[in-house]
């Protein structure tokens, strides 16, 4: 179906074997990046000034442009898009090599993937070559305009509206939940393209400038401060039809690839992403620094805490390499991603509680230079890890339904056109 | 387990699948329930013949492996053996025949547990939450020419079967390993009940039992890291046969959720259930996952390897739990009867989680690992 697959770039030459890649990369790092702060090591916090989060992105613009010129860009995308040609083993490595280092956190989900691989997989090759290396240099930060307010789980049921105007389209509607879209650049938008026909046959996608007039973006407040999610109104937005991604009202075959990208997350070979592996150790070992705070390491009881936070990670690391391993292969089919995906989220929740019962009464109040610090308020935003990116619900929908096989929910929505679906509570029944 | 398999590795699994299925089937395996060895004699040599005690043993004593990793290769055997309950000393024998030959000791017992005309056992020692800590529970002490072997070890498994004994003990000063005759004068055996079918443990007790020098493997009061090889090869092993148990019991169970219908639906078709299929297919791809990952990082000596066997017990032994209880549950009331096979999975998942360390005590031990590696850095 695809013309990509996780494997990555299929070139017929030799590819350099991945000892002298580990090599090169490794020496290209030392002379070209700084290790990273603790700060930076620590990127998903929230709350930040708005200066501060700008003087990031630029940064983070700024190194995908030394990556690029280092010849690190891309290293899965192929070398006619200003990719390196190389396969998912060459990634591992360079992720290897990163840790510790800064690298361009904010240009890699949603930017790379899913929305860079969507292009290689359905773009037309003058919108690849339009897009694929200004991305990969820096210059295009992308979003996904895929959930909408009016339902976040049931994307297929989008109601923003493109409607053709001869050789371009107006768009209509609303979009949310796309991470940091005020300081992006395009957006890749699923659209409503046909009433008439049942929800699935009736969508397209198009990419579009987020900085337009008719488009705007609003800045969502979260219960822990952060204001990086943004919820986008778009009033008469023209778009080209040369600017439409796959053909129209075929929306949804490009839309169950954008998806399964999605759930790839940071396992997918088409991101750079500092191995997080066990040398690594990032919420458990903030979970050992709370407990060692509060010097209570002597306990076996918080030891048994503590442990079992680093096994989560431990083993959820191995089952997101099986399953990427096994989807490869083909022995899960590409619906398997949700596996990782519903494994990360109750691990994230998890994690979260056990810092908080380690962290006994600074889990009330605490000062900002306490290990403990913000650890309440990350488990007042325990349940994002299960929402965000499709419900833990969605997942196990689809590992029960597309991976064992067992038969689909009924719905109400499925061979009737979009329009005659039902959309809220019946008014005066 | 099954991921990336050489086709020799492939044969050799389904070789031993196919020996199991014929020659432990569940009625097989309820049969041995009455039997003292838990498994018949002849079985095991034939299981010997096909290669299951010769992983852990190098070239030189008659032993060898399939892929040139002798620990993932035997892991393919404990594989098979949960997922039939399947009799017979697998842990025990390979630990004890994997470590004489590591030392060169005792050449004709080896030859002995590679042919399977011999069955070991390794009395090891208590479990200590700080990881290269042991506490036996024997003493080995020197006296002249012969050692003196004191203390109780329980449980030992297939100690009532076993020809020999690797006893682990304290000398005073460090941990010696000796190979004691079962029929040695001193050696008595205290028969334990379990849940498993065909499983056999005892208590072993060494009353001032006196054997040559001889007797003493590897370097005395320089065992630990024997031990330690030894407890991580253990663990691999079991680890290795709760997910072939899981694995069984969640494909059944799968099975049934398409046969069974109520209310006239399948079970299958109620999202309720379907929702915990989808928790149980992901703690069961992800136990294969760190399974698989702590047998590679054993057999590779890396330096990850206690804390990612300790992450596999731990996790296999509490999720694969729910697991294996939410199959029962999801069988409703013929799940708890004998004469459906559920409870075979059941009481070998039980065994093997509390054998070498309870979830509860690995998650201790990873905790204190991170703690010593994060004050080293």
């Amino acid at each position: 179906m695809s013309a990509v697959s996780t494997e990555g770039a299929q070139i017929p030459e030799q590819l350099e074997d991945l000892e002298s890649f580990r090599e090169r990369a490794r020496s290209w790092i030392g002379a070209n990046l700084r290790p990273a702060t603790a700060d930076e090591m620590r990127w998903g916090r929230f709350g930040g000034s708005e200066e501060a989060e700008l003087a990031s992105v630029a940064r983070d613009r700024e190194l995908q442009r030394k990556l690029f010129d280092g010849g690190f860009a891309g290293i899965c995308f192929p070398r006619a898009y200003g990719g390196q040609g190389l396969s998912p083993g060459h990634q591992k490595v360079l992720n290897q090599e990163l840790v510790g280092y800064e690298y361009p956190a904010r240009m890699q989900v949603p930017t790379l993937s899913p929305c860079a691989t969507v292009l290689l997989e359905f773009g037309t090759e003058e919108q690849k070559l339009r897009h694929i290396p200004a991305i990969l240099k820096g210059e295009e930060l992308w979003m996904q305009f895929l959930s909408e307010p009016s339902g976040g789980s049931d994307v297929a049921g989008a109601l923003t509206t493109a409607i053709r105007d001869g050789e371009q389209w107006v768009l209509n509607g609303s979009k949310v939940w796309t991470t940091g879209a005020w300081w992006s650049d395009w957006g890749l938008c699923l659209a409503r393209t046909n009433w008439d026909v049942p929800k699935h046959r009736g969508l397209s996608v198009f990419m579009l400038p987020i900085h337009q007039s008719g488009v705007e973006v609003h800045r969502i407040e979260m219960i822990n401060g952060s204001r990086e999610f943004c919820q986008e109104f778009m009033t008469d937005v023209i778009v080209p039809d040369s600017d439409r991604v796959g053909e129209v009202d075929d929306g949804w075959t490009v839309g169950t690839r954008w998806m399964f990208h999605e759930r790839m997350l940071y396992s997918s070979p088409y991101v750079s992403v500092p191995d997080g592996g066990r040398q690594a150790g990032t919420a458990a070992t903030r979970v050992l620094g709370i407990a060692r705070e509060h010097g209570r390491m002597d306990d076996p009881s918080v030891r048994d805490l503590v442990g079992e936070a680093r096994m989560l990670e431990i083993v959820s690391d191995e089952l997101m390499k099986r399953v990427t391993e096994s989807i490869k292969s083909g022995r899960l089919s590409d619906q398997a991603a949700a596996i990782g995906r519903l494994f990360k989220g109750t691990t994230a929740s998890r994690i979260s509680t056990l810092a908080l019962e380690v962290a006994g009464s600074a889990g009330a109040a605490w000062t900002d230079e306490s290990a403990a610090s913000e650890t309440a308020v990350s488990f007042l935003m325990r349940q994002v890890g299960s929402i965000a990116g499709g419900t833990l619900e969605m997942a196990r929908n689809v590992i029960s339904e597309r991976v064992l096989a067992m038969p689909r929910e009924r719905t109400l929505d499925r061979d009737v056109p979009f329009r005659d679906v039902p959309r809220s509570r019946p008014t005066g029944s | 387990m099954l991921l990336a398999l050489t086709s020799d590795q492939e044969f050799f699994r389904e070789t031993t699948e196919r020996f199991l299925v014929e020659q432990a089937p569940p009625n097989e395996v309820r049969r041995l329930q009455k039997d003292t060895a838990g498994f018949d004699a002849d079985y095991w040599r034939r299981g010997a013949e096909l290669g299951w005690t010769s992983f852990l043993v190098g070239e030189a004593h008659g032993g060898g492996t399939i892929s040139g990793a002798g620990l993932v290769d035997l892991c393919l055997v404990a594989y098979e053996f949960g997922r039939h309950a399947a009799p017979g000393p697998l842990v025990s024998t390979n630990v004890v025949a994997g470590a004489l030959s590591a030392r060169d000791a005792h050449p004709d017992v080896i030859a002995d547990l590679v042919a399977g005309t011999g069955i070991a056992s390794w009395c090891a020692p208590e479990l200590s939450s700080v990881p290269g800590v042991w506490v036996p529970t024997v003493e080995i002490r020197r006296d002249g020419g012969e050692v003196v072997v004191t203390g109780t070890v329980s449980p030992v498994e297939s100690a009532g079967q076993a020809g020999h004994l690797l006893v682990t003990g304290h000398d005073g000063g460090g941990i010696t390993q000796v190979l004691v005759p079962a029929s040695a004068a001193g050696v008595s055996i205290e028969p334990l009940r379990t849940t498993d079918l065909t499983r056999r443990f005892g208590a072993v007790t060494f009353d001032d039992v006196r054997l040559p020098e001889e007797a003493i493997v590897g370097a005395p009061g320089e065992a630990s890291t024997d031990v330690e090889a030894q407890f991580l090869r253990t663990l691999a092993i079991l680890n290795a046969e709760a997910v072939g148990a899981m694995q069984a019991a969640f494909d059944m169970t799968v099975e049934w959720s398409f046969d069974r219908y109520a209310f006239g639906r399948p079970l299958a078709s109620y999202q309720a259930l379907k929702h915990r299929f989808a928790d149980m297919l992901t703690w069961v791809e992800a136990s294969h996952a760190i399974s698989d990952a702590a047998s590679y990082a054993i057999e590779e000596g890396s330096p990850d390897a206690a804390e990612l066997a300790s992450a596999a017990k731990a996790f296999i032994g509490q999720y694969g739990a729910e697991v294996v209880q939410d199959c029962v549950q999801m069988h409703g009331g013929i799940g708890v009867t004998f004469e459906h096979d559920l409870h075979l999975f059941l009481r070998r998942f039980t065994v093997d989680r509390s054998l070498a360390g309870t979830p509860g005590e690995h998650r201790q031990r990873i905790g204190a690992i991170l703690d010593r590696r994060e004050v080293a850095a």
